[in-house]
């Protein structure tokens, strides 16, 4: 089926005014939107290489590479959603946002309790020998 | 469809001086589709989350056996980093190619995302094997199980979506840019992405943290 035979439901499909579908972007020309994704890729290749060489170097602070890294992850993640699936602030993507708000909300909560329950629990809890021995 | 509309708007109040209510009917198909797909990646991201959560928490608990800085090779995790963020890059040029309706390029794009999964995939089960092999399997301790079942699981996304994309390239050319295929396409890229962003989690958290610690 060639263009030619687009049906009005299909266009209707396509062009929406009001909503976009998450990863659908608003429509520019091809070129802009190769800049687009060769960006996302450019900023994506920047941070990964950022942090492996922060993995390996002994040239900052030692106890700050885990935070680094932390941080570097979030923002590739960040590159991710905005250059590849096109998740923006625009009035037509509150729906997608705010699906991805509440998601964020369960990680979060689903990560930061467990760590922090479990190492109240190994704070509070008996050296595992000392178990064993009270129970000879 | 404007009928409808207009005859269900027909029986409203006016609208206040100075505001358009617009009635545009239902949100179309592509986006509730989209949509709907969206939810579905974020509860498989929550489900991720769970296995980070465990994988956080059992890091430390290797039962006598090897650490993660004796076990992972970072440049192979390089390599499978680069394979991934490239497929993801070339997936992006599917979708313009796609909605460009440019069959040749689309199936040039997908070739190339299926050929660096593959790679990826293949980089991945043979550090599998390697481990297996040097008895560090899933069994050795609580730490490689939490291992084996975050990385694995990432394995067995990615494995999926690349029958998927396959599916996609047949579809694509036994039946052409029809709206119900370039919906399924929208998914597949959505879920392309998303594998993508779960990888940048997992290289951070699983081998540059756990190399280091």
């Amino acid at each position: 089926m060639s263009d030619a035979h687009l049906s009005d439901a299909d266009r209707h499909d396509l062009h929406h005014e009001s909503d976009l579908a998450p990863g659908d972007e608003h429509e520019v020309s091809i070129r802009l939107r190769v800049i687009g994704y060769l960006v996302g890729l450019g900023l994506a290749i920047l941070l990964t290489a950022t942090s492996f060489f922060v993995a390996g170097t002994d040239l900052v602070w030692q106890p700050s590479i885990p935070v680094a890294i932390i941080v570097l992850a979030i923002a590739q993640m960040g590159v991710h959603l905005v250059f590849f699936l096109h998740i923006t602030t625009g009035a037509d993507n509150t729906n997608n946002v705010l699906a991805l708000a509440f998601g964020l909300l369960i990680v979060i909560l689903v990560i930061g309790g467990s760590l922090w329950i479990m190492a109240n629990l190994n704070h509070n809890m008996m050296p595992m020998d000392q178990i064993m021995q009270m129970q000879r | 469809m404007t009928d409808a509309t207009m005859a269900l708007g027909g029986n409203d109040a006016p609208p206040p001086h100075g505001v358009e209510i617009e009635h545009l009917g239902p949100a179309p198909k592509r986006i509730v589709t989209g949509y709907g797909f969206w939810i579905f990646i974020l509860s498989d991201m929550v489900m991720f989350s769970c296995f980070f959560a465990a994988f956080a928490v059992l890091a430390g608990q290797t039962a006598g056996g090897p650490h993660g800085s004796e076990l992972f090779n970072l440049r192979n995790v390089a390599i499978e980093t680069g394979c991934l963020l490239m497929s993801s890059f070339v997936c992006g040029m599917a979708s313009i190619a796609a909605e460009e309706r440019n069959a040749f390029w689309f199936q040039i794009a997908m070739a190339v995302t299926c050929v660096l999964g593959l790679a990826f995939l293949a980089i991945e089960f043979r550090e599998f094997a390697d481990l297996v092999a040097r008895g560090a399997g899933p069994s050795r301790s609580a730490f490689l199980s939490a291992f084996f079942t975050l990385v694995g699981c990432h394995g067995l996304h990615v494995s999926a979506g690349i029958l998927w994309l396959l599916t996609m390239m047949a579809q694509v050319f036994a039946k052409g840019f029809r709206a119900d295929i370039q919906r399924r396409f929208l998914c597949f890229a959505l879920f392309w992405h998303a594998l993508d962003i779960i990888w940048v989690a997992v290289f951070s958290v699983v081998y540059l943290l756990g190399s280091g610690a």
